[in-house]
């Protein structure tokens, strides 16, 4: 194996190289391809995978959301179809008795299943939206985006039950110019004035979308008499924990509260984003593997051609090799000699393909930007991935090599020489 | 320097058996020039194949330079190749994307010698068959002739033993193989042991030894007034 090590070896692949150009480009042209198409599949995956993940990414994928609906079965002298209501007490009971929970949110809305939208007045212009009613911490569940210089509301509001709202970007543009501060500026909604504090931006997920108005929930509370009412509540289990688990913990613990009967499945309503991201997950995962198993045969296609190439054109140096093995070259260094090319060649084939195939991911990134529209997010590929791939064709190369090197010195120098 | 007994080949073409060579006892002494003669089937290159280790005789004992030839693996052949023999083919054999120094070089490369004395030893070497200046062509930049002098150049740069001329002027018109067989004499003047396999008499003729071969069998061997080919040139 020494041979690897010496310049001349090199130098004698490098001229064979060199002065069989058409060869060489075809061979080169395979297995650069292969590689290429392995990394704009892998890359374009991962930035599929990127942007599926960034969809959940604000928003806690260990989360439920839990609310009322009707028993479908009499229990305790209750007949059927008495319709639940959550309240501020079954949040404080669920978060001093199930461990699980990391955070707890309840939440108000007015505008949402048959409930009236609130009436939002800036000036002369009006318009009717959704209105929420919200702790802090539905922040740490459903982040949003929320344009520089405001907030999103705190304690301090909540405490103080302060008339302060945070509005959509879409509100934003109905009822403010272009540059306008709206941070700061008095709005009337259902007829009370509240000031301002922040425009958000929906992430991609929720239901919210982007014409929604935050108000602190203490002040929702009095404005819309909602007593201890809530709308639903909002909880995310802690990281260790299963949401499945915590999801039956919980409506367990409610039906206990409400006098529900253990069987009755209908009386509260709940939803978890576990099951659904676990869904996209293994849409996610069965995506690569395709893309795995498609890169992987194109790769093996290329390098089965440079083997291909190879062995036609130790064909064609059939006389040169007979010519080197007269003049004192061993089978062995024969061999080494043609199997050395054909891993050079799959090497650089392969760095190729990768810098081709990166400059494609980058253009593309690069073109798509922060295009929403299109499901691809920094598409890249894995250092480990790629240098994998390299190594694998390096050794399939040589591999492959092997047959055209054993072919070489297969024939019999005289035969090689006697060849016309 | 070569001592060849009863040596026997045949081949085996489908069914039948082609005896090629039929019993050769033959000796070569050192400094000598010798042209083997013969017509078409006569088993003169398969001889010159076998003193060339490119070919293994069925029977019979081999000493090259006292060193006994026989069932050697392909490396050892190589490597024999390499240090005692020099080929120069009828075709030249040079391979067409190297240089005329590149090609000369090229056993020195088999023999591990350093780049500059590959170099060097080389460029001695193309001097020695007037191609200095030829230096950096490839064989197609050639003429038929330069091209064996090439060669030539090629088969004296590992030093060998014995130098093997297979059918050296075949492709070759008279004008050539006189310049061919002038630089084969000069080297034979310096003491190198040189075999030339030929059908040709006038060439044969500027050897110092003839051995004929026919049908596998030496008819006749004998040493010969050498005609200088540098009268031709």
């Amino acid at each position: 194996m020494k041979f690897i090590f010496e310049r001349d070896t090199w130098q004698e692949i490098y001229g064979a190289i060199r002065k069989n150009k058409i060869r060489t480009i075809i061979t080169v042209i395979g297995v650069t391809w292969g590689v290429f198409l392995f990394v704009f599949l892998l890359g374009m995956a991962k930035g599929l995978d990127n942007s599926f993940r960034s969809q959940f990414n604000d928003f806690a994928t260990n989360t439920m959301f839990v609310w009322g609906q009707q028993t479908s079965i009499p229990n305790e002298g209750f007949k059927r179809g008495r319709r639940m209501q959550l309240t501020l007490d079954d949040v404080e009971t669920l978060e001093s008795q199930v461990d699980d929970i990391e955070y707890i949110a309840p939440r108000n809305v007015t505008g949402q299943w048959g409930t009236p939208p609130g009436q939002f007045v800036k000036g002369s212009k009006s318009g009717a939206f959704k209105v929420f009613g919200d702790y802090p911490t539905i922040d740490k569940v459903s982040k949003k985006k929320i344009f520089d210089g405001g907030r999103f509301i705190n304690e301090e509001d909540i405490k103080y039950e302060r008339k302060v709202c945070v509005i959509g970007e879409d509100i934003y543009k109905q009822f403010y110019d272009k540059d306008e501060e709206a941070i700061g500026d008095f709005v009337r909604i259902n007829g009370i004035y509240f000031k301002v504090i922040g425009v958000y931006k929906p992430t991609q997920s929720g239901f919210e979308g982007d014409d929604s108005i935050f108000l602190p929930f203490t002040t929702f509370q009095t404005i819309f008499n909602q007593g201890k009412n809530i709308s639903w509540m909002v909880i995310t289990a802690k990281p260790d924990k299963n949401i499945v688990n915590t999801e039956a913990t919980i409506k367990t613990t409610l039906k206990r509260i409400h006098n529900v009967h253990p069987d009755d499945t209908q009386a509260f309503g709940s939803f978890n984003l576990g099951e659904e991201v676990a869904k996209v997950n293994g849409f996610l995962s069965g995506m690569r593997l395709i893309t795995y198993i498609v890169g992987i045969a194109t790769l093996i296609a290329g390098v089965i051609a440079i083997g291909n190439v190879l062995l036609i054109t130790v064909k064609e140096r059939t006389r040169e090799i007979g010519v080197r093995r007269a003049l004192g070259a061993t089978p062995a260094e024969v061999r080494g000699q043609i199997m050395l090319e054909s891993v050079l060649l799959t090497f650089l084939a392969g760095l190729l393909g990768f810098i081709f195939g990166t400059l494609l991911l980058w253009g593309i990134n690069t073109a798509i930007g922060n295009n929403d529209d299109i499901p691809i997010l920094n598409p890249t590929v894995d250092f480990f991935a790629v240098t994998g791939a390299l190594l694998s064709i390096v050794l399939l190369g040589t591999i492959i090599g092997l047959i055209p090197a054993q072919k070489a010195v297969s024939i019999k120098p005289i035969e090689a020489l006697r060849e016309e | 320097m070569i001592e060849i007994k009863d040596l026997h080949k045949s081949y085996q073409m489908g069914s039948n058996s082609l005896h090629v060579l039929k019993g050769i006892d033959f000796n070569v002494k050192e400094g000598e020039l010798v042209a083997i003669m013969g017509s078409s089937g006569s088993g003169k290159s398969t001889l010159l194949n076998i003193l060339g280790m490119l070919d293994e005789a069925d029977s019979g004992s081999y000493f090259l330079d006292e060193v006994p030839i026989k069932g050697l693996n392909e490396t050892k052949a190589a490597q024999y190749r390499n240090k005692f023999l020099g080929f120069v083919f009828q075709s030249f054999n040079l391979i067409n994307y190297k240089t005329a120094l590149e090609n000369v070089a090229l056993p020195l490369y088999y023999q591990r010698k350093k780049r500059k004395e590959r170099i060097d030893k080389a460029m001695e070497y193309l001097g020695k068959v007037g191609l200095a200046e030829w230096a950096t062509h490839l064989p197609s930049e050639l003429s038929g002739g330069q091209k064996q002098r090439v060669a030539i150049a090629r088969a004296l740069a590992a030093d060998p033993k014995v130098l093997l001329a297979d059918e050296p002027t075949g492709a070759l018109d008279s004008k050539t193989s006189y310049e061919v067989m002038d630089i084969i004499q000069s080297i034979n003047d310096e003491g190198k042991t040189i075999l030339v396999v030929t059908h040709e008499p006038d060439i044969a003729d500027m050897c110092k030894r003839i051995v004929h071969l026919k049908d596998g069998v030496i008819v006749e061997d004998k040493e010969v007034e050498q005609v200088r080919a540098s009268q031709y040139v």
